[in-house]
């Protein structure tokens, strides 16, 4: 059993490395000393193996929780108060095991990746480690106030780190964009905490749970506040129709996409909705507007992962579409079957994250179209790519494979025709990632960033191979912890797995039926058609891209265009609505209503003045009978009314 | 017929309209002065009349009457001064040709 002091430890951690990277050891070491890496890297591997215990010791408690005792931050006037507290149970741990160990393998990484930044090095890991320590704290928190702070903390560093690299234009403009447009979905976060706030009088997670079970809690306000919590998770996990920031994200460092815009940041929408979960479970509306967004979104965004030529963009695209699966899974399966799709995805597409940067370390560039042929010269980057991209599309038996089915099961049993959206995207999955394999590690080199020389590539160094074998490994075998249903266990969600231990799990996933259908089986062959497909079109060429974007052709440019959705909104609503519109209306009313005010006020004053001075005449006598006049109307009064 | 308090103010009033009137009609800058010291010395005797016939024992009004006299004084001092301050700028003390404070 973990001390609970430890508890707090994990979180704190990354803030000291935080503080002393950022405040305390920069004026005595260089800014591209490695110092800053080992630094925060030593914190964040502490926190992992606490967080690791941590997680066996909520997988043996009682109840899988174990309590930490709060701290009173402070008590308002009608008797409210408010604690500083932590939360451990089994959905926290999990979040933990996945923050500090992608975390972990990141920074290492980092330790080769930046290497060449000279000047940024220190600043990199101090955001990093801030970060961490935000989204630990976010995990971690027990009421929704300080939940809403580490969760405005994980974007502001996403905002600093996206902008990494402020002096090009188009990463300070994605980190304004990724912060702005989350900053509509955070409104109705904000929104919905105060609606909860003022209908209980608690921030408390855990009390808020049981006035929803209990009943007290119910009817519209709920399902308002619901809706706002997922506008939130809307905006940070970039579902439709928030989902545009997520893209241009991908200006930031590739260690940082790999971190925060695959595996924890954009999962925190997910984790909120788990973590709220008891909210949507009582309202309907709420679960199905969940459903439907996520359903939406997964085909959506993978259907814009198909032609990006960018390999970051097409992660991001697929990550777009991973979320709105996890989204899915939670509404149709509850808090098990979207957060072990989190726990798989998490490292699989961390690794591929780091792969691309890999890639791109050795040609200089992110465009596939300039890659080519690389499995050669890089083998250690294709092999631990190959294995992410095979869990991505749900090939069995990667850790992929047992998450998406569960999300494919439970789909299937509430939301039919969400059902089908999500079985379209396990093809258009499977396919948009080997086609990245495809035009990346095979066929002829063509030419990367400057040198064009096919010898210039090289396979990154052990700093860097050594997180991507890692986490391969876990790609592989995250899966494997639900095959017997162990996960579900954990998270509390009994049900319809029966025991037949490890290696029955593993191979009667062939012969699994749901509703008389082998699901898990066909799952798995449409994952197989969707690579064939691809192999067919880019390594055959019996089909060429070309020939398809022809027939295909508005299709195809409606598609690349990202479904014209950042026209829509910078020239309808940012351009058209906002500025022509409402701001001109404001401009208008400030200049004729509020200044013609002011303007009106002092004419009258002039005009006034300008009307009455001539009664000074300078006549002294004729102002001393004024005044006598006055005295005598005076006296008169006080005589009769006094 | 004996002489009561109110006959003392009925001549202190009338004494004080009279100085009122010239000073408000009068031309004359030198004569609305001496206007002037006709309405402080109507107070004067008011101010007597209020202290003899209501605090017979005190003299406070008969001291105020002396103060206001004194301040006259000086009054008249200031005011000539003014007067003839006015005359060598404007060879001429008709007051109303003295309007150069006007809009």
């Amino acid at each position: 059993m973990i001390p609970y002091q430890l508890v707090w430890l994990i979180m704190l951690l990354p803030l000291f490395s935080f503080i002393v990277n950022g405040l305390i050891v920069r004026p005595f070491i260089k800014p591209k000393s490695r110092v800053y890496g080992y630094i925060t890297v030593g914190a964040i591997g502490v926190s992992a193996v606490l967080s690791i215990w941590a997680l066996f010791s909520v997988m043996s408690a009682s109840h899988h929780e174990i309590p930490v005792p709060d701290v009173t931050w402070m008590v308002l006037e009608n008797g409210v108060t408010i604690h500083l507290g932590l939360i451990l149970d089994s959905l926290t741990a999990v979040m933990l095991v996945v923050v500090t160990v992608v975390s972990l393998m990141v920074q290492i990484y980092s330790l080769g990746y930046m290497h060449g930044d000279e000047a940024g090095y220190y600043r990199y890991y101090t955001w990093m480690s801030l970060f961490t320590f935000s989204m630990l704290g976010l995990v971690l928190s027990d009421n929704l106030l300080f939940t809403f702070v580490f969760w405005e903390m994980v974007g502001l560093c996403s905002y600093l780190l996206i902008g990494f690299w402020f002096h090009r234009k188009s990463a300070a403009d994605a980190a304004k964009k990724a912060f702005i447009v989350t900053r509509i979905g955070d409104f109705g976060f904000l929104a919905a905490i105060l609606i909860l706030f003022f209908n209980t009088g608690t921030f408390d997670i855990a009390a808020l749970h049981g006035l929803v079970i209990a009943g007290t809690l119910g009817g519209t306000v709920l399902m308002w506040a619901a809706i706002g919590i997922f506008a939130g998770a809307v905006g940070k996990s970039a579902q439709f129709p928030l989902h545009v920031w997520l893209p241009d994200a991908m200006e930031g460092p590739t260690p940082v996409s790999a971190l925060i815009h695959a595996a924890t940041m954009v999962a925190a929408g997910v984790f909120l909705v788990a973590r709220m979960f008891p909210l949507f479970e009582y309202s309907t509306a709420a679960l199905t507007t969940v459903a439907i967004i996520g359903g939406f979104t997964a085909i959506f965004a993978a259907t814009m992962g198909l032609v990006m030529n960018d390999i970051k963009r097409v992660l991001a695209y697929s990550t777009v579409s991973q979320l709105g699966y996890m989204m899915l899974g939670l509404a149709t399966g509850g808090v098990a079957v979207g957060i072990f799709h989190l726990f798989t995805h998490a490292f699989f597409k961390a690794l591929l994250f780091l792969g691309s940067g890999s890639v791109s370390h050795s040609t200089g560039t992110f465009d596939m179209r300039l890659m080519g042929g690389l499995r050669k010269t890089m083998p250690w980057t294709y092999a631990t790519f190959l294995i992410g991209s095979l869990s991505l599309a749900g090939i069995w038996p990667l850790a992929g494979f047992w998450s998406k089915d569960e999300i494919l099961i439970s789909s299937l049993a509430n939301q039919p025709v969400l059902f089908w959206l999500a079985m379209i995207t396990v093809f258009l999955t499977a396919f948009y990632m080997f086609r990245a394999i495809f035009m990346t590690f095979h066929g002829e080199y063509r030419g990367g960033d400057e040198s064009g020389d096919y010898k210039h590539t090289h396979e990154s160094p052990l700093v860097m191979v050594g997180p991507l074998v890692l986490l391969a490994i876990l790609a592989v075998i995250a899966g494997w912890w639900n095959v017997a249903g162990g996960f579900n266990e954990v998270m509390g969600a009994h049900g319809h797995e029966e025991t037949r231990g490890f290696f029955g799990g593993l191979f009667g996933a062939f012969t699994h039926t749901v509703q008389g259908v082998p699901l898990p089986l066909i799952s798995l062959l449409v994952g197989l058609f969707g690579i064939f497909s691809a192999y067919t079109i880019y390594i055959k060429k019996w089909i060429t891209a070309e020939s398809l974007g022809r027939v295909f052709g508005p299709l195809y440019t409606l598609v690349s265009r990202k479904y014209f959705f950042d026209e829509l909104y910078e020239n309808i609503i940012v351009k058209l609505a906002l500025m022509k519109g409402l701001f001109t209306g404001f401009t208008l009313f400030d200049s004729k209503g509020i200044d013609g005010t002011v303007d009106g006020v002092s004419d009258v004053v002039i005009s006034g003045g300008q009307a009455i001075r001539h009664a000074q005449t300078g006549q002294l006598q004729l102002y001393g009978l004024f005044i006598g006049i006055g005295v005598v109307i005076i006296s008169l009064c006080v005589y009769f009314f006094g | 017929m004996t002489i009561g308090l109110e006959h003392y103010l009925v001549l202190s009033a009338v004494l004080f309209c009279i100085g009122l009137y010239g000073a408000l009609t009068k031309r004359n800058a030198v004569i609305i002065l001496m206007c002037i010291e006709l309405m402080l010395n109507s107070v004067n005797i008011s101010l007597v009349a209020f202290s003899s016939y209501i605090v017979p024992l005190l003299l406070t009004g008969q001291v105020f009457a002396i103060f206001v006299m004194v301040v006259a004084a000086a009054e008249v001092a200031v005011g000539l001064a003014i007067i003839l301050a006015i005359y060598r700028g404007l060879t001429d003390i008709d007051a109303s040709n003295i309007n150069l404070m006007k809009w």
